[in-house]
């Protein structure tokens, strides 16, 4: 690679939307969104309740189809791909509501994530003992999210918060260069929170984060640039320091904490 | 800390080797006991159930692919049974007719090559959805193939089907397969071969998968893989068995008809699957031998045989969703913690209750339709060879004794049995053996 080309490629950002729509008949939630993320940035958007937050997830995951707009991942459209293209091509995102395999057991669901980034696809004609990078891989993303001890028993009767952390295990295991994660640590205890983000800022070493988060100590701690997001409208994006002077967010927003 | 990892990691390493060395001795015991069934079971009766038990195995197997391994309930699986008879049977005709010399223990490949065609044809439409969706798909597929199998009478020889004979294919070591003790041999061994291929499939990344969609479909496609191509290609593999299952049934028989493709033959093998348990390997295994059993030997004994057929399903449906396999896997830890000794004791206990309400229920049920089926006979029956009045007092009143005081003390016991269960539970908890 040249040196012109590596600079073009840091130029291009990880993930772009370009004046992104949904509606769902004649409700709009989404209106217009441009939202850029260079590579290896922690973006996070905060935004009220149903300012369409995890639409916007939904969106650039490929659960929902958009209405108009763009989507760039490394600067490739993947507007209006399947969700698993998408994941394919380096994207993958947790949910809010934790979103697990619940029968089968913690090793399956984290081994089940692994797969396709090993080449494995629908392979039906090879154990799947047979690549060893497999197993490893998984041993190593159960040790990241520390249920190595854990790993025999169905995900199902796992405690929340270890539900959590096997949901963001599921989610970094593919190996994906952009990570979005829904809202994280919502439900969890203080000391749960704190442990939490710290799996989140040592997963997203050298990856790209985009974060949907209520927690405003968890979102001014992680995140490099953050996006606000006001009934399908991002009204402001920036550092923190600039969200945090910012006064139409404090009106929109930030403003209604303080009361 | 990663010290301990490793050492984890070596003794996992270690167990695998023996774990990889343990199912191949079950397998090599499962060959012998295929192999000595015969010696055991001598009756001519017992041979041709041991066949049908055979080909029950791989059909029953081959739909838990769908049910319990992608979570896709089909009211339509006989339609690649049916066709894997039809085309192994045609094969073999036109085989014997152009004189090639192919033996007969390769033909069942025809039929799981019809079973995969037709899959693949009927899949490409069923697979795209999912759920309820899909069952009725199902359903509507097999209505239409069991009609057609009526019309097109050239290829399916409308009510008297197709027949064969099997011993006119090319001989090797002098078999000729006439004897049922020949084409024993030969069903048991392709269900041996089967059992142990559609066991190394779900130890596959894409028998992985299948379990993940049947889970969650919505979160395998976040981890790359599309459900719809997951489901496709399980129930192109599936469809592959039950034609080599058909194919074995047709050579059974020597013969093809369309009773194969009805729906009582898809609500058997769902039945069958069922009640053996969709949870693991074995339950269809279990299922097959057992629902196989009853037809044949419960329709000796008693007329009304459907009924306790339907009745063994609705309790299994309600008290043991597991099945035969997930009652069994449920004592696995109890077990282990040497704790089922206490357990069996208080089984032991309810046995005689709970045989008292079978017999006053299978008492009133043999009067009723004696009475009600058989009233040009008169009303003296025989039961457990004893002739009594089935419109006298005396029978009805001891079935209703039966039935009460059986009920009442199995009502008592169950205080006793569930306190028993607990206990065991908890010992196998204590130990670390389950949560």
């Amino acid at each position: 690679m040249t040196a012109a080309q590596q600079l073009a490629s840091v130029r291009v950002p990880a993930l772009e939307t370009r004046a992104l729509r949904k509606n769902f008949g004649p409700a709009e939630i989404i209106r217009g969104v441009d939202l850029t993320i260079a590579r290896g940035e922690r973006h996070a958007v905060i935004g009220p309740n149903g300012a369409g937050k995890s639409t916007l997830f939904n969106l650039i995951s490929g659960l929902l189809l958009p209405s108009a707009g763009d989507i760039r991942l490394d600067g490739v459209p993947v507007g209006g791909l399947p969700a698993y293209k998408i994941n394919r091509r380096g994207l993958s995102r947790s949910f809010q509501v934790t979103n697990i395999f619940p029968k089968l057991s913690v090793w399956e669901n984290v081994r089940c994530a692994v797969l396709w980034s090993k080449g494995e696809k629908y392979t039906f004609w090879r154990s799947v003992d047979a690549n060893p990078e497999i197993a490893a891989r998984t041993q190593q993303v159960l040790s990241e999210i520390n249920l190595s001890t854990r790993k025999d028993l169905p995900a199902g009767v796992l405690t929340y918060a270890e539900q959590r952390a096997l949901e963001i295990g599921i989610t970094m295991a593919g190996g994906a260069n952009v990570i979005l994660l829904d809202e994280p640590t919502a439900g969890m205890s203080h000391a749960e929170t704190e442990r939490a983000v710290d799996l989140i800022r040592r997963i997203s070493e050298g990856r790209t984060l985009l974060i949907v988060e209520h927690d405003m100590s968890v979102v001014f701690g992680l995140a490099d640039r953050i996006s606000v997001l006001v009934y399908g409208e991002i009204i402001a994006s920036g550092t923190p320091a600039e969200i945090r002077g910012n006064a139409k967010v404090k009106e929109a927003y930030l403003g209604e904490e303080a009361h | 800390m990663s010290d301990a990892i490793l050492r984890r990691a070596s003794t996992a390493a270690a167990q695998g080797g023996i774990g990889r060395l343990a199912p191949l001795g079950l397998w090599m015991a499962t060959a012998l006991l295929f192999a000595l069934l015969p010696l055991i079971f001598r009756s001519g009766t017992a041979l041709t159930v041991l066949s049908l038990m055979g080909i029950a195995i791989i059909f029953a197997l081959s739909y838990n692919m769908l049910l319990g391994q992608t979570g896709m309930l089909s009211f339509g699986h006989a339609v690649y049974y049916g066709l894997g008879a039809y085309f192994t049977v045609h094969a073999i005709n036109w085989a014997i007719a152009a004189a090639l010399p192919i033996p007969l223990i390769a033909m069942p490949v025809v039929g799981g090559f019809a079973g995969l065609l037709f899959a693949i044809i009927f899949g490409w439409v069923s697979t795209k959805r999912s759920g309820t969706a899909f069952a009725m798909i199902s359903l509507g597929l097999a209505e239409l193939v069991g009609s057609s199998s009526l019309i097109l009478r050239s290829f399916f020889g409308g009510e008297e089907g197709v027949s064969t004979n099997r011993t006119k294919l090319l001989r090797l070591f002098d078999w000729n397969f006439g004897p049922q003790i020949q084409v024993y041999y030969l069903i048991a061994a392709w269900c041996l071969l089967c059992m142990a291929l559609m066991y190394a499939l779900t130890r596959t990344p894409f028998g992985r998968m299948c379990n993940a969609v049947r889970d969650n479909s919505e979160r395998a496609q976040f981890v790359g893989y599309n459900p719809q191509v997951v489901r496709f290609l399980a129930f192109c593999l599936s469809g592959l068995f039950a034609g080599i299952a058909g194919g074995l049934a047709s050579i059974n028989f020597e013969l093809a008809n369309s009773a194969l493709f009805s729906a009582v033959q898809s609500g058997n093998v769902l039945l069958a699957t069922f009640i053996g348990g969709a949870g693991h390997f074995v339950g269809p295994i279990l299922g097959a031998v057992l629902v196989t059993y009853l037809q044949n030997m419960l329709s000796d004994v008693t007329e009304v045989w459907q009924l306790y057929f339907g009745l063994l399903f609705i309790a299994t449906v309600m008290y043991a969703p597991g099945g035969l396999a997930g009652l069994i896997m449920m004592h696995g830890p109890i077990w282990r913690a040497g704790a089922l000794a206490g357990l069996l004791a208080a089984y032991a206990l309810m046995l005689l209750p709970l045989a008292a309400v079978a017999v006053g229920a299978i008492l009133v049920i043999e009067m009723m339709t004696h009475l009600g089926v058989k009233a040009a006979e008169g009303t003296i029956m025989k039961m457990g060879g004893i002739s009594f009045d089935a419109k006298s007092g005396l029978p009805w009143l001891l079935a209703l004794a039966l039935l009460a005081g059986g009920g009442a003390l199995a009502r008592l016991g169950w205080g006793y049995l569930a306190a028993a269960w607990d206990r065991a539970q908890g010992i196998a908890r204590d130990k670390g053996l389950t949560q």
